[in-house]
């Protein structure tokens, strides 16, 4: 009796030590401009060519534009990176959707979309929510640039195994609360630092009932749970998902390898070394109030106080956090307003996520308090889909800007970015200090929350819209 | 690789949990597309009272007086104290090559993030996880008038205190052996080529799907 990591890891072993560190075999390597330079550089110095050129593709995403792509990237520096990558491409003969390709977007949402994620593939990319690909049964996990290097040059990996952990989700989510409401309460109920060692499988009723995007959405933020790898066991949902998609295989060859696929779950009765189980049906929409992931409520509930908080250590990084957020504590959730809006980053910047935003933007206009709202699709496919079902009038008409897709100010490494002391309502994973421009606030909500406190001008239950 | 000799160095004891990547080496020093140099943005935020930004001279910066590396006892600390989940966020590596930079070969703390504990071995950093007691501990000596000096010997896994008494901790063997002998990692893999072309052949025939190029 196997857990579904289990049987994936096991598949993947080239060989071991005896104390068990493996050389994995990696089967997909996503590439982009930030974390393999220093890689495909040390690949030159060795004098070393990629083991396998066709296990790579490369897309950059973190330093591009969305705007007047056609005059290019201002900034010299990401200039250079990303043209760094194009260059590095061509040398080796890997291949790369290019900034005005309209395959270009965020790794992890390209992916999935061309077909370039497989169930039951190991999948890497030097970026830490590579866990996203998890939600299609494949072994996926963040590593850095020294691995990446090593992935290139060995198609493998020497890895450790981890502590499975089950979180199993009862019940369903109610109407008005998505995936990144339960992923939010997960992190909330189980810390950042929760699923550290641990390889964690998303079961039961309430992912089931996601789509894979939904699916991505969860896993996307594993690692913000402290865990590297987040899985969902293949169903018909991940099958219909992966039909028909360029890189999906065909005929005959489809009919195998989903006859393998269906394979990919944990048995009945396998052994977990931690078993979380929540509570889908009393989940709220949430909004994170601090600096770090963990620090979240549901949007009905109020801003924490550290003085309740018995453990020192927490309530003075509370403490901390209230005074970056700009904060009191005990404030109610929908008297906060955010300065900015960000719909996007590889956490919620797919179809199904604008059209959620999109759901609640029409018909409304976002509020004057707000600077700016962004919408950024997560690829180029996305937005041309978004477009053909018209989301891009809704949102423009509404006051949201409509951008190309890229990464964007999920990291602010374009010039996508808060001023000091903005506040921001973000679809993306991360608010820690400074994330999204020095000094800038993040809040972090689903896609719907986020429209919402576009239209209000604050923090709302996005069910008591409508 | 440079291999990890045992030393002595002075602790700065860096009086925080959960410090991320992004504080590390603040994004804006990401874009380089070199290995080395990131050292004096090392903590950039918390380091200096200016916003920084790439291709700044740092010695004209003006420095943050309250921040743990810019107080005379910690000058050319080697030995970096700090508390729970040390390096969550990212996977780059752009982290260890700025402590590296600055010249930390060893991150002492109750608890690392995984992906970042990786990284600092790639990279010839030593993290060491210990018990949060003995942490409290040396933090309560590190903040001294005199600064704390560690002896730190990987090879015996022990950590040497002033006073005599020393301190063992665990390592992982294989990340212990390429550490102490300066490995790359690749070369090692390499050493096991028909191990991987044989896996392949196997996968070709279970999994043809997987080998479309
Ligand atoms: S969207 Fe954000 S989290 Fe996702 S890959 Fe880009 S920078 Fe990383």
């Amino acid at each position: 009796m196997k857990t579904l990591y289990d049987k994936l890891w096991e598949d993947h072993v080239v060989r071991s030590e005896a104390d068990g560190t493996s050389l994995l075999y990696i089967d997909r390597h996503l590439v982009h401009e930030v974390t393999s330079p220093q890689a495909f550089e040390g690949l030159r110095l060795a004098g070393r060519r990629p083991w396998r050129t066709g296990a790579n593709l490369a897309t950059p995403d973190h330093n591009v534009p969305t705007r007047d792509r056609e005059k290019g990237i201002d900034d010299p520096v990401a200039r250079l990176q990303v043209e760094t990558l194009d260059r590095n491409c061509r040398d080796f003969g890997i291949t790369e959707f290019e900034m005005n390709d309209i395959r270009q977007g965020i790794v992890h949402v390209i992916g999935p979309e061309e077909g370039a994620t497989l169930p039951g593939m190991t999948l890497v990319c030097g970026d830490s929510h590579t866990a996203t690909h998890g939600a299609l049964g494949a072994l996926a996990f963040g590593i850095g640039t020294s691995e990446v290097e090593h992935v290139l040059a060995t198609q493998c990996l020497i890895q450790k195994k981890s502590r499975n952990m089950l979180i199993e989700v009862k019940g369903r989510l109610g109407p008005g609360v998505d995936a990144k409401d339960l992923v939010l309460a997960i992190i909330g109920r189980i810390g950042t630092a929760g699923g550290t060692g641990y390889a964690i499988e998303f079961a039961g009723e309430a992912i089931r009932d996601l789509s894979v995007e939904g699916r991505m959405t969860v896993c996307n933020m594993t690692i913000e749970a402290g865990a590297r790898v987040g899985l969902v066991a293949v169903d018909d949902t991940t099958i219909e998902y992966v039909k028909g998609r360029p890189y999906a295989p065909k005929g005959e060859t489809w009919e195998r390898a989903v006859a393998a696929w269906r394979n990919l779950h944990s048995d009945e009765g396998a052994r977990f070394d931690r078993v979380v189980e929540i509570d889908a049906t009393a989940i709220e929409p949430q909004m994170t109030w601090g600096t770090s992931p963990e620090m979240v409520v549901p949007v009905t509930g109020r801003v924490p106080d550290p003085a309740r908080e018995p453990d020192p250590v927490k309530a003075d990084g509370m403490r901390r956090a209230l005074e970056y957020m700009g904060l009191e504590a005990g404030t109610p959730c929908t008297g906060i307003r955010p300065d900015v809006v960000f719909i996007g980053s590889c956490t919620n910047s797919r179809i199904e996520d604008l059209r959620a935003a999109a759901g609640v933007a029409k018909g409304r206009k976002v509020a004057s308090n707000i600077r700016q709202a962004l919408v950024v699709p997560g690829s180029g496919l996305v937005k041309k889909q978004a477009e053909e079902e018209g989301l891009d009038r809704i949102f423009i008409e509404a006051g949201f800007e409509w951008r190309d897709p890229g990464c964007s100010m999920c990291l602010a490494m374009n010039a996508d970015r808060l001023e000091p002391g903005e506040r921001c309502a973000s679809t993306s994973n991360r608010n820690f200090e400074g994330r999204q421009g020095a000094g800038g606030r993040t809040h972090l909500v689903g896609p719907a929350m986020a429209a919402a406190a576009a239209v209000t001008g604050h923090f709302v239950d996005v069910r008591k819209l409508n | 690789m440079e291999k990890f000799e045992t030393f002595s160095g002075i602790v700065a004891p860096l009086d925080r949990s959960n410090v991320d990547t992004d504080a590390i080496i603040p994004k804006q020093f990401l874009k380089s597309i070199k290995r080395t140099g990131f050292g004096p943005n090392l903590f950039d935020e918390w380091r200096y009272l200016d916003r920084g930004e790439p291709g700044m001279d740092c010695s004209k910066r003006p420095l943050n007086p309250d921040f743990v590396l810019n107080d005379p006892r910690y000058q050319g600390a080697r030995i970096l104290l700090a508390r729970d989940n040390f390096g969550c966020g990212s996977s780059r590596e752009h982290a260890p090559w700025a402590l590296l930079d600055y010249g930390f070969r060893v991150v002492i703390a109750p608890s690392f993030a995984d992906i970042f504990f990786n990284n600092c071995f790639k990279n010839g950093i030593l993290p060491i996880v210990l018990d949060a007691k003995i942490i409290d501990d040396l933090f309560r000596r590190a903040v001294g008038d005199e600064p704390l000096k560690l002896r730190v010997d990987l090879e015996n896994q022990t950590i040497g205190l002033p006073d005599g008494k020393t301190i063992g901790f665990e390592v992982d063997a294989f990340r212990k052996h390429c550490l102490l002998n300066g490995l790359d990692d690749i070369g090692l893999t390499l050493e096991h080529v028909d191990a991987i072309r044989a896996y392949e052949a196997r996968r070709r025939q279970e999994a043809p799907w997987l080998f479309a190029e």
